[in-house]
């Protein structure tokens, strides 16, 4: 989940890292008084989940209330990449005399949060990290012990930062490492961190991004803290009729699993796949093969006979689609027969003849031998475990592009 | 035995019931408690199958358990 400017701002306030007093506003008379409570020159920056403001007019320079205010009607209207802002941010047009970064990414190598620092801030941390490595300072926390002011503070002395630059900047990396590790981040990124001409640290910007899965227990930073609503999961992805309708399906029932995507498939090879890891392998060994899937999907938990049906449903009707190839590896939760009377009935339901319209059914474990008995009923061509996924995802490329 | 399920369009599963539980209330009530699919209903007259969710039988067999011996049939259309 990704955070807006003014969020991440109160993130790190809240964190007790130093920021300068900023406003969030969404009318031209809040940002009027916004600016006129910060005195002085100010900035107003446009307030959206997309790159690029500056280029496109989010960001204008103000003297005083009024032209604040101006520039807050204007950018308010200014749509960014498709996104219309959620608000401006006012902040003063601070005397900076250097900018520096600190940011905390997760390193999915090392499963461990990665501190990074640079003398160099301002601009984006990979062209700094590619074109002046010796500017980049990294340092591994631990996912469990208290993030201690030493290990930050190694982090920032590696690129050369010293004296009290060094231990001015050390408890706001240390503590925007804790707020990483605490508030479940994939991403806290201060950019730029300041050193103004009065000496102070200050954060002019901030980035923060959560975990998806984590928004359930960080309910008390989102919802009380930040009063961000449960429904607002500032997901941009837009998904598919199929995508939709199969979530439907799912949502419908509670027993069992189904998921589907068809994003960037256009095949004509429908997957009803799943199982450990299953839908990867074998949506990986159908293209390997010169298969063109038309979907992928997911189904385990052992669903009803009704949820396995409804997905089996939308991938045959799917546009182009001529065979479904039907194919976990091992089950042991997942009832074969109960997946397979699924499929039958949605090809029945269909009119279409199971024994043409599924290519293959390799799905082993429980409840096989029923499994093998319906389907033999239907006259389906059915794999136990002595076929591999490899093979099995084989003989259904081998079988859709009319090869046997 | 009444043939409760042969009418409907149940592709998998049909269930037999002999006379005596297709007219016993109180056997109804257990009926539709153990089947985990929601096969059984309870009516006033007996239990009645819901033939919409004839399909989705597990096989558990706690419905032949739970009447007399012989009274309910699940019967596989697969063979
Ligand atoms: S066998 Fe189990 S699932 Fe099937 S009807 Fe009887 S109780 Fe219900």
């Amino acid at each position: 989940m990704r955070f807006f400017e003014f969020e991440a701002r109160r993130i790190v306030e809240q964190a007790g890292i130093p920021v300068t007093s900023y406003g969030f506003c969404t009318t031209p008379d809040e940002a009027r008084e916004a600016a006129a409570e910060i005195g002085g020159p100010t900035v107003v920056k446009s307030q959206v989940l997309t790159g690029g403001r500056m280029k496109a007019g989010g960001v204008k320079f103000a003297d005083t209330p009024d032209e604040a205010a101006a520039h807050a009607e204007e950018i308010l209207k200014l749509e960014i990449n498709g996104h219309m802002p959620r608000g401006v941010l006012v902040d003063p047009k601070a005397e900076v005399k250097q900018e520096y970064y600190a940011g905390v990414v997760w390193d999915g190598t090392a499963k461990k949060p990665l501190m990074l620092f640079s003398d160099m801030g301002g601009i984006d941390i990979e062209q700094v990290a590619e074109e002046h490595p010796d500017h980049v300072g990294r340092g591994h926390i631990s996912n469990l012990d208290p993030v201690f002011d030493f290990q930050a503070k190694e982090v920032i002395a590696a690129t050369g930062v010293t004296g009290s630059q060094l231990n001015r900047a050390t408890p706001i990396l240390a503590r925007l490492a804790e707020l990483f590790r605490d508030g479940d981040m994939l991403l806290a990124e201060i950019n730029p961190l300041a050193e103004l001409t009065d000496g102070r640290f200050v954060a002019l910007d901030a980035h923060m991004e959560m975990e998806d899965e984590a928004t359930g227990r960080q309910a008390e930073l989102l919802r009380e803290k930040l009063g961000i609503a449960e429904d607002d999961t500032r997901d941009t992805y837009v998904p598919s009729e199929f995508e939709r309708r199969v979530k439907a399906i799912d949502a419908a029932d509670h027993r069992g699993v189904i998921q589907g995507k068809d994003h960037n498939f256009d095949g004509n090879l429908g997957l009803v796949i799943g199982a450990g890891g299953g839908s990867l392998t074998l949506t990986d060994a159908v293209r390997s093969q010169g298969g063109k899937p038309a979907n992928y999907s997911e189904i385990g938990g052992n669903p009803s006979v009704a949820k396995a049906c409804g997905l089996a449903k939308e991938v045959l009707q799917k546009d182009g689609v001529e065979k479904i190839a039907v194919m976990m590896s091992i089950v042991s939760n997942t009832r074969v027969d109960i997946v397979a009377r699924g499929v039958i009935k949605a090809c029945l339901e269909l009119g279409r003849d199971p024994s043409e319209a599924i290519a293959v059914f390799r799905i082993p474990g429980a409840w096989e031998d029923e499994g093998a008995r319906i389907l033999d009923h239907y006259g389906v061509e059915y794999y136990d475990r002595s076929v591999s996924l490899w093979d099995a995802a084989g003989r259904a490329v081998e079988k859709v592009q009319g090869a046997s | 035995m009444s043939d409760a399920a042969s009418a409907g369009d149940s592709i998998f599963i049909e269930i037999e019931m002999s006379d005596a539980v297709a007219s016993d209330p109180e056997l109804a009530t257990k009926l539709q408690e153990v089947c985990p699919v929601s096969i059984f209903k309870a009516t006033d007259s007996g239990p009645e199958i819901v033939v919409s969710q004839l399909d989705e039988c597990v096989l558990c067999e706690l419905c032949v358990e739970a009447a007399p011996q012989g009274g309910i049939e699940i019967i596989k259309k697969y063979g």
